[in-house]
């Protein structure tokens, strides 16, 4: 029997908020443990919530830039459990009232268009952290009320590669709309799938295991086949799937059982009576959909209309908003959209990547880039020579022009000059010159090349090439 | 007049003219409570009597030089023990809260400090307010000053019996179900529970967050209205405190006499159970009302039967997952030698906790729980409103609504502890208005034959606290019930 896999999708994104999602503290990761606590995060008794504006308005925006309706009142609830990390004994979530629903979010698998349906996104708090040394153990709190939106999919996809391009398409839309960092090693983007199999045709469900600790892209796909493999070899066996929490286990490349579906707690949702019903108006979600920008893939169509661009260069100029805007800032200067696209995609991201730089700092501004670009568009300079100079454009701060200027790297391309450079090799070749006369015409290749070394480098290529034909053709 | 016999208002007055001054107030304080306190044990904790005497002296000497004070400026102000304090131990009457000192004081404390009144102490109640006779406190129960054998009434026994023994001028006392009212009864004085989001929680320790509210007991309805001036307003810290404008609610008191007034008197709460003294008490008063000028009706409020069990679903369950945090991890008590962490949680739990909270824990878990939750917590939650719109009808025809506050007097030590349910059924009269939200004040009007005090509520409609002053300052200046106080004496 062959099986389908069904897998739903849990991601908890955290909003980049400055300030936590019920009290002023300050989000930032990496402070001293529990430097970042006030007595609302800290669960001391008698504080209570008050809910951030920032985080309810990074939340409706992601409901509305995955489709959501969103819900004119929502009520936060609590979910109640004992956890050292848990300061209050619940997590203040949202359980029948989410902020969105009803959503859904496309991408391409294989160029094949797919579509999957989110059920709801909700606003929720994130808990401490516990460390363990040895016999003793410390909670450290300052992560405690972090903002986050737990965005739910319906069972819509079917492989580890579906999950993982739903996975970058969600992270490039968080990102696009500023809501999220997008990082999961720093735990920004964490994804809790739920897996199941089917016999193949089937419409019913099987029974689902969830998966947890999985914090990169890799594990995703690693942690969904391991199961999908375990799964299939359950039921080809005649056994039954357990419905269960599972741990992907880095170090064995595993899932590992960490509770049964009887040790599954009662949370014992209830609306929190310390927050009021939260009322979205609709002037409010029109305000707010008027600040999300033009999402990866609308762009991504954009630059192809618009800019002629291949497939390819739009899909990776698009991959990050800084780097479609830094695109945008460069063809605005100077109408050349594939001349930018292409050496972008090469001398420009290399250097990036190679210090570890983000878009928006990049030291080259787009001005100074166009500079340089412009120089080799009108010819002053190869486009050889302009890769060459990048790195020292790159590291200071002077403009193309002066640099060019000040190592003397100038194309000759005055026809005088370049003549008696033409003269000299014609006299000094005369076997070439006749093989080429002759019909030969990749020898035209060989000269030159002479004529360049003569020039050391500087001559125009293309120009040398067509006053070689004009000549030899007497 | 000995200074510790002083209103609040009286008090204020002498200061304000210079005739005694702030270390003479502290002193007569703690030498009152030097007398009484033993046999009283109204407070828990009792702020530094050293400390106390050169803040007053600080002020004194600031006085001199520039005489310019706030209401509250050196009054001596007790507060419930549920209510944080910055730098004083705050224990909810609870061993789990033990060595536990809020880093911050609560939104009305620091109101009242911000006027330099004295926090002279923290008052003694049943823990975490559960209960309405101070005997479920950890601490031990604190006497009723009228008779040293009867309780003083809870959960704010201790505030209550503070200000009936004149060891504070006025008192803070928290109301979930009936808990400043009952007490106040009790000890025949007045309390106030303001409407629900009148005055912030912020700094409350939560029982259950959508009954709770801070509010006064004090020797006269003149007085409460004063510390409701201070308490009253929107607080950002709050999200349930209203954003509404807060008047001078003394400037209720301008008219003397309830004329126009038309007073609701709800069938259901004259019904059996009532002790004919509290009921024939409670009659006086509306013929007192009426002759001030105010129109009675007979009114029914037909949920009121469903009330008290409305209400132990309601509040446990908010109670439940409320008292989660306190799980030995993080401050308070924690047990000793635990072999795991669901043992420390366990024995933290079972060691830290009395009886009365651990029923009540059981009881709002159980309320929530999957297969139960709709049974119970969503049935209750629709009832509380039905029990709203019940209010909400009357209030169209009346402008208030006069009940008893409890259904007898004051009840001995020990007479009701080993049956819950008859110590539920104390509060029957109070926990209505809570589930309403509504503002409700308990005062005295009378005196049983056994020389105990009698209260009676006036209700009135959300934010009118205003009207409900005025109704019960107006009975205050026709009657002297307000004025008995009690001879403290051992005795039964």
């Amino acid at each position: 029997m062959t099986f389908e896999t069904v897998i739903g999708l849990e991601v908890h994104a955290q909003l980049q908020t400055q300030s936590k999602l019920f009290c002023g503290c300050a989000t930032e990761f990496g402070s001293p443990a529990n430097t970042r606590t006030c007595p609302v995060c800290l669960g001391l008794p008698g504080s209570l919530p008050v809910v951030n504006k920032r985080a309810v308005e990074m939340a409706i925006r992601t409901g509305l830039a995955l489709n959501c309706t969103v819900r004119p009142t929502n009520q936060f609830a609590r979910k109640n459990y004992f956890y050292p990390d848990l300061p209050k004994g619940y997590q203040i979530s949202q359980y029948d009232q989410p902020i969105c629903e009803n959503g859904r979010l496309e991408f391409k698998a294989n160029g094949t268009p797919k579509s999957v349906r989110i059920r709801r996104a909700h606003l929720e708090e994130d808990a401490g952290k516990n460390s363990h040394t040895g016999a003793r153990s410390f909670v450290d709190l300052n992560r405690a009320g972090t903002p986050l939106i737990e965005i739910v999919t319906e069972p819509d996809l079917r492989s580890a590669e579906e999950v993982v391009l739903y996975l970058k398409t969600l992270r490039d839309v968080l990102m696009y709309i500023d809501v999220c960092d997008g990082n999961m090693e720093q735990g920004s983007l964490r994804c809790e799938p739920n897996l199941s199999l089917r016999p193949a045709g089937s419409d019913g469900f099987g029974t689902k295991v969830e998966l947890k600790n999985i914090n990169s892209f890799k594990f995703v796909k690693d942690a969904i086949d391991y199961e999908i493999k375990r799964q299939t070899k359950v039921l080809t066996e005649g056994g039954t799937v357990h419905q269960e929490t599972r741990l992907w286990d880095i170090e064995r490349s595993q899932t590992m059982v960490m509770r049964s579906k009887e040790e599954a707690h009662d949370y014992r949702y209830f609306p929190d009576p310390d927050l009021v019903p939260l009322a979205i108006s609709d002037d409010w979600i029109a305000e707010l959909q008027s600040t999300i920008q033009e999402l990866p893939d609308d762009r991504h169509q954009r630059f192809l209309k618009d800019y002629g661009l291949p497939d390819y260069d739009a899909g990776v100029l698009t991959s990050s908003r800084a780097l479609a805007d830094y695109f945008e800032a460069c063809v605005t200067l100077f109408p050349e959209p594939k001349l930018i696209s292409n050496f972008m995609m090469s001398e420009f991201l290399r250097e990036l990547h190679q210090s570890g730089t983000a878009v928006e700092s990049s030291p080259v501004s787009p001005e100074r880039l166009v500079g340089l670009l412009t120089l080799v568009h009108d010819q002053t300079i190869s486009l050889k020579v302009a890769k060459e100079i990048f790195p020292e454009l790159y590291a200071g701060n002077k403009s193309a022009a002066q640099l060019v200027e000040e190592k003397g790297l100038r194309q000759l391309s005055d026809e005088g000059a370049l003549s008696a450079l033409i003269d000299a090799v014609i006299e000094q070749h005369p076997a070439q010159v006749t093989q080429y006369r002759g019909g030969k015409e990749a020898v035209l290749g060989f000269l030159v090349g002479q004529v360049m070394k003569r020039s050391g480098g500087q001559a125009n290529p293309q120009k040398v090439n067509a006053l070689f034909k004009i000549r030899l053709a007497r | 007049m000995s200074l510790v016999k002083c209103t609040l208002k009286e008090l204020q007055d002498r200061f304000t003219r210079g005739d005694v001054s702030a270390v003479e107030i502290v002193r007569a304080y703690f030498l009152r409570i030097g007398v009484v306190e033993s046999k009283v044990k109204a407070y828990i904790t009792l702020n530094d009597k050293e400390a106390m005497l050169s803040q007053a002296q600080a002020l004194d000497d600031a006085l001199s030089a520039w005489r310019r004070t706030e209401p509250m400026m050196a009054m001596p102000i007790a507060i419930k023990d549920n209510i944080c304090t910055e730098g004083l131990p705050t224990t909810c009457g609870s061993r789990i809260l033990g060595g536990f000192s809020p880093p911050y004081s609560a939104t009305a404390v620091d109101a009242l400090r911000a006027q330099q009144c004295f926090l002279i102490g923290k008052t003694n109640l049943d823990e975490f307010g559960m209960g309405s006779s101070t005997e479920y406190s950890a601490f031990g129960p604190s006497r009723n000053p009228w008779k040293l054998s009867c309780v003083p009434g809870g959960s704010s026994g201790g505030s209550a019996a503070a200000v009936a023994a004149d060891e504070c001028v006025a008192a803070l006392g928290t109301d979930t179900g009936g808990s400043i009212r009952q007490p106040a009864a009790c000890c025949g004085v007045v309390g106030l529970k303001p409407t629900y989001g009148r005055v912030s929680r912020y700094g409350l320790i939560a029982f259950a967050s959508s009954l709770d509210q801070i509010g006064p007991i004090t020797k006269d309805v003149m007085d409460a209205a004063l510390m409701l001036n201070v308490l009253a307003g929107h607080d950002p810290r709050d999200s349930t405190s209203a954003d509404k404008p807060v008047p001078d609610f003394t400037r209720a008191f301008k008219k003397k006499d309830v004329k126009k007034l038309t007073i609701g008197v709800p069938l259901e709460f004259f019904a059996e159970g009532l002790d004919p003294e509290v009921n024939d008490a409670v009659g006086e008063a509306l013929a007192v009302l009426e002759e001030l000028g105010g129109t009675i009706h007979e009114v029914s409020l037909p949920h009121t039967g469903v009330a008290v069990a409305t209400y132990y679903i309601v509040a446990t369950a908010e109670a439940s997952s409320n008292l989660a945090r306190y799980d030995g991890v993080k401050y308070g008590f924690r047990a000793k030698e635990s072999p795991d962490l669901l043992e420390m949680y366990r024995i933290t739990r079972q060691e830290g906790f009395g009886p009365e909270v651990k029923r009540r824990i059981m009881l709002g878990t159980y309320a929530l729980s999957s297969g139960y939750y709709d049974a119970y917590y969503a049935k209750a939650q629709a009832v509380r409103t039905l029990i709203r719109q019940d209010f909400d009808r009357v209030f169209q025809d009346v402008d208030l609504l006069v009940t008893p506050v409890m259904p007898t007097p004051a009840f001995q030590l020990g007479e009701k502890i080993e049956d819950p349910l008859q110590m539920y059924l104390s509060d029957l009269y109070t926990i209505s208005a809570s589930l309403a939200g509504i503002p409700a004040i308990s005062l005295p009007c009378g005196l049983s034959r056994k020389g105990l005090p009698i209260g009676m509520q006036i209700l009135g409609r959300p934010f009118e606290e205003d009207v409900v002053l005025r109704a019960a300052r107006a009975y205050e200046l026709a009657t002297d019930w307000h004025k008995k106080r009690p001879l403290i004496r051992q005795g039964r």
